[in-house]
């Protein structure tokens, strides 16, 4: 019930958020907020570190822009493409990764999307180092044109809600279930004759379909794809925004991309602007060390204490 | 015709061999770290290429501020940067002892993130430069190449102290025991090792070949903050290939894949980035434990 | 509520008072957006050091411009182009940005124009080198101020045919501003009469260049051309300087190289290379005054993309203060009849594709007997006049020329 209260409660101020704060900040919010919530799919719900996601969501990016751009694909399509094909990538990357796990599934991961990332540098139609640029937003259905940032934040908050829904439900079901079981004791979720492996692997791949959905719908928002989607650096930022917010947790992850993107962009034009990458580290270190259940954790952890 | 194979005079060929090998000789030495601090620890020490960095910034900087030379930097900088790393075990890797080793990848990540975020504000992004000693600038006609004694020199540093390290472990009382702290620390330390202090010291000795490799790295690439950065994730690829925290897995690895990766230069250069991960995933699916792993 | 009302009395005294001074001048102020990278790998060519330049022609004008206050804001894009498109966006939606500065790195400025060109804001392009800006790729409202690769190509390319390094061996980047330069230098070869034998096609970033040099020697050629940039120059040239490359009789030839390349190359190893620059601090008295200036709040002397964005930033209020408005057709209009007259651009003229058309210069590194000191690096060899370097408007291909 408080949960459900408090999802009305966010809700409700997500939609009259533009009025108060700048949309475009608030829909490239939303996008890392998906896209941590669909990694946390894999590592919190799943056991299962990937230091590799930034294939998924910058190989949706890609592959959305390209559609938009050059295919003239309307939004909603390109988007889908966008988010499917990460998802076929994330099947050639699971089937390889799940047989191993812990530090060796983290390094694969990272390799696989290294390969990916080294693709989108030489390829000719990601434009290199240049990224793919003017992607045109388009419409929703036709009708209402993306352009205008309030309707594309209505739409991005659409594609966020849509998404998080799908995760939340594929958590509470019985798969996720059978996937936290899987976490917590391999061994014996596969002598009660789980298909472990395949769990795991579909679980990758949902996690990877809606990585990419964040990233294609990124896509549109600011117009353009980089290879800063794609960087091995775009893997180790989802992992702080996800350990931040609280491992594991529905919401933490959400909260976590909120803090890390609020952060990036109040230091990027603050005295502080050229130590970006030292506040995130320092930030990282801290949350390993001293505050690993996150701040949803820490706060859930407070409130089971105090009543 | 016999003097070209596949298209390439042989010389070229053999160029691109010795000059494979040179660059497995990095890879053998950052990997090989790799696996000393996997072995004891069980982590994946993410800042491995920052500290590799250090190494190569403590010798230029010995050289600037103190006016020490080259040789003097091939053990002092290895010293400082163990030391640095023995601080950050003890007072950080530490406190992760007992939660899932995950953690300390992360918390190695950070750290990477933080010397290398600190050095591109302390001494710009552009770097230090740095010349080869005087005793080793010049080189030797092969016939089939011009080797500069520097490289030559490199191979045979790195390949001396992968041997050592080597011996170190599979052949002295203290590699048994630092053996027996994997396999089992606290029987060990029912035994009357001091096991923490054993792994301070392992995580220290593969900071300081890090280091060492950066030291021998810095007369020729760019001393600059940024110089691991985008290394580490081929050692890591390598180490994978080679199968985590084995010794003779991460040298054979390391100079085979250097070798590999040369070849790859003439045949189709623009793979050269990608043949390591190629390889790894070829590996993965034949022995998913890496190649002289054990599996797990 | 209180605070409300007293920022909304502010804010309406202040436009008040404003309004009073000028008319013209939209929301009483001009801002200029300045957006670099400040922590990563271009921080030392472009970085803080142009936020002090922009900053120092702010200074000149005695911080107002036709009645009203000039103000900066400087923004780190960490070379994320979604982090300058958010940027960008929210300066001119929400901070009454004026006008945008610096930007380098191609893909930042791209996606700079693309919210420069809906917003019908000036974008002063000084980092960046991809000539795609004022040709494909170009806005009306973008501004290339301080070089391109189609000039380094010129430069450096014909200067060193002319001198007899007609056969040229290319070192690439695998990526698109390596192959454009390539490409333009290839051209720039082929039309004096070199020929070009092949090229090497390198990862980006590569760690090792050794097997590439060898690749290099072997083909014979008498210059190896590098179409790449940063540390991968850095990296390539200390490996044909350890591999005697040099030694035996073949040219390198750095397309794209700034003065902390060569500081941290070091001079033993760079003397003799020939570079095509925008700017030298040590070229005559003014540039020599400004410098000074520049080192004394940095420490460092400025490169060419720090004292291109101190131009571009000085002739846009410039053409501020001459037409009394910061309305951005207006003042466009007049930047492109006024000339480009400071210490970094002699006569320059504003194309409209626009390209700012300037001299460039051919320089060389000092060896090191001949320097006299940290910064005392090049010599000037030649002087590239700029429809030399930047070609006819007839060659641009952007469409709204």
């Amino acid at each position: 019930m408080n949960t459900k209260l408090a999802y009305l409660i966010a809700f409700a101020l997500l939609l009259v958020a533009p009025l108060v704060l700048y949309p475009v900040f608030l829909m490239k919010l939303l996008c890392f907020a998906l896209f941590a919530s669909a990694f946390n799919l894999i590592l919190g719900f799943g056991g299962l570190l990937s230091f590799g996601h930034a294939a998924f969501f910058g190989g949706a990016a890609y592959i959305t822009g390209h559609a938009l751009k050059v295919w003239g694909l309307p939004t909603e399509l390109g988007i889908l493409i966008g988010a499917l094909s990460a998802g076929v990538l994330g099947l050639a990357i699971g089937l390889l990764a799940i047989r191993r796990q812990g530090i060796y599934f983290a390094m694969i991961t990272l390799a696989m999307a290294q390969m990916v990332y080294f693709f989108f540098i030489s390829a000719d139609f990601s434009g290199g180092e240049n990224g793919l640029q003017g992607v045109p937003r388009g419409s929703f259905l036709g009708l209402v044109d993306l352009q205008n940032n309030t309707a594309m934040y209505y739409f991005v908050l659409g594609v966020f809600v849509l998404g998080y829904f799908l995760i939340a439900r594929a958590v509470h079901s019985p798969f996720g279930q059978v996937l936290s079981a899987i976490r917590d004791n391999e061994a014996r979720a596969k002598s009660l004759g789980y298909d472990v492996e395949r769990y795991k692997l579909l679980a990758f791949v949902l996690s990877a379909t809606i990585a990419g959905l964040a990233g294609a719908t990124k896509t549109v928002v600011f117009q353009l794809a980089s290879l800063t989607d794609a960087h091995w650096h775009m893997s180790g930022e989802v992992v702080l925004m996800t350990l931040l917010g609280g491992l594991g947790t529905i919401a933490g992850p959400a909260i976590g991309a909120g803090i890390i993107v609020t952060l990036q962009n109040t230091l990027a034009s603050g005295p502080l602007s050229s130590w970006v990458p030292v506040v995130l580290g320092l930030i990282f270190v801290l949350c390993v060390l001293a505050f690993r259940r996150g701040v949803v954790g820490e706060i859930q952890a407070l409130i089971r204490k105090s009543f | 015709m016999l003097t070209d194979l596949l298209g390439f005079p042989p010389q070229v060929l053999f160029g691109q061999l010795l000059l494979g090998l040179i660059n497995g000789a990095f890879y053998a030495v950052l990997s090989l770290g790799l696996a000393v601090i996997f072995g004891l620890l069980n982590i994946v020490n993410f800042a491995h290429g920052a500290l590799y960095m250090l190494g190569a910034f403590a010798t230029a900087g010995l050289t600037t501020y103190f006016g020490i030379g080259y040789w003097g930097a091939l053990i002092l900088a290895p010293l400082i940067v163990g030391a640095i790393g023995m601080l950050i075990e003890r007072f950080l890797l530490r406190r992760l002892s007992g939660v899932d080793h995950l953690y300390g990848l992360l918390l190695t990540f950070g750290l990477a993130l933080v010397i290398e975020g600190s050095f591109v504000k302390l001494f710009g992004s552009s770097g230090l430069p740095y010349a080869p000693p005087p005793q080793l600038m010049g080189g030797v006609n092969l016939g089939f190449m011009f080797l500069p004694w520097y490289r030559g020199w490199v191979v045979l540093a790195a390949v001396v102290m992968c041997l050592v390290t080597w011996y170190i472990f599979e052949k002295t009382k203290i590699g048994a025991y630092l053996r027996a702290g994997t396999e089992n620390p606290k029987l060990l330390q029912a035994f009357g090792v001091n096991v923490p202090l054993l792994t301070t010291l392992a995580y220290g000795y593969g900071v300081a070949l890090a280091a060492f490799a950066g030291v021998l790295a810095a007369p020729i690439t760019q001393v600059s903050p940024l110089m691991g950065s985008n290394l580490i994730i081929v050692v890591f690829a390598v180490v994978v290939i080679g199968g985590m925290g084995s010794i003779m897995g991460a040298i054979v690895t390391g100079l085979s894949m250097g070798v590999i990766e040369g070849l790859t230069k003439v045949f189709w250069p623009e793979a050269s980035a990608t043949v390591i991960f190629a390889v790894m995933a070829i590996v993965l699916v034949l022995r998913p434990a890496g190649l002289f792993g054990n599996a797990t | 509520m209180t605070l409300k009302k007293t920022l909304i009395a502010g804010v309406s005294a202040a436009s008040l008072l404003c309004g009073a001074a000028s008319a013209e001048i939209s929301d009483g102020v001009v801002k200029i957006g300045l957006m670099s990278d400040m922590s990563g790998t271009y921080s030392d060519v472009a970085g803080e050091g142009a936020a002090v330049a922009a900053q120092m022609a702010i200074e000149e004008f005695g911080g107002t411009v036709a009645g009203a206050p000039i103000e900066i804001v400087t923004a780190d894009h960490q070379n994320k182009a979604d982090i300058a498109a958010n940027k960008a966006r929210e300066w001119a939606d929400t901070g009454q940005v004026d006008a945008f500065a610096e930007l380098v790195t191609t893909s930042v400025a791209l996606a700079v124009f693309e919210v420069a060109k809906q917003q019908n804001k000036i974008a002063l392009v000084s980092g960046s080198a991809s000539s795609p800006l004022t040709n494909e790729a170009c806005i009306p409202t973008g501004l290339h101020w301080t070089y391109n690769t189609r000039a380094l190509a010129v430069g450096t390319g014909s200067a060193i045919v002319k001198e007899g390094g007609d056969s040229w061996y290319f070192l690439t980047a695998d990526y698109a501003f390596g192959e454009a330069l390539e490409r333009d230098v290839s051209a720039v070869v082929e039309a004096s009469g070199g020929t070009v034998l092949g090229s090497a096609k390198h990862p980006f970033p590569a760690s090792d260049f050794s097997s590439f040099i060898l690749q290099a020697q072997a083909s014979g050629a008498k210059v190896i051309g590098l179409a790449n940039a940063g540390a991968d120059t850095v990296n390539a040239i200390k490996a044909a300087n350890e591999f005697g490359v040099v030694a035996a009789g073949q040219k390198i030839a750095g397309l794209l190289v700034f003065m902390p390349n060569v500081k941290s190359i070091g001079q033993d190893v760079a003397q003799g290379l020939q570079m095509t620059v925008s700017f030298y601090w040590d070229m005559d008295d003014e540039t020599r005054a400004w410098s000074q200036k520049f080192y004394e709040k940095t420490g460092k002397m400025p490169t060419g993309i720090q004292a291109g964005t101190y131009s571009s930033v000085l002739h846009y209020l410039k053409a501020i203060e001459a037409t009394g408005t910061d309305d951005t057709d207006t003042v466009l209009a007049k930047m492109r009849e006024m000339p480009v007259e400071d210490m970094f651009a002699k006569g320059g003229t504003l194309r409209t594709d626009g390209r700012m058309v300037h001299d460039m210069y051919l320089a060389e590194v000092k060896k090191p007997s001949e320097s006299e000191g940290e910064w005392d690096l090049l010599k000037i060899v030649r002087t590239i006049p700029g429809e030399e370097a930047y070609g006819p408007l007839s060659e641009s291909t952007c469409p709204t020329k």
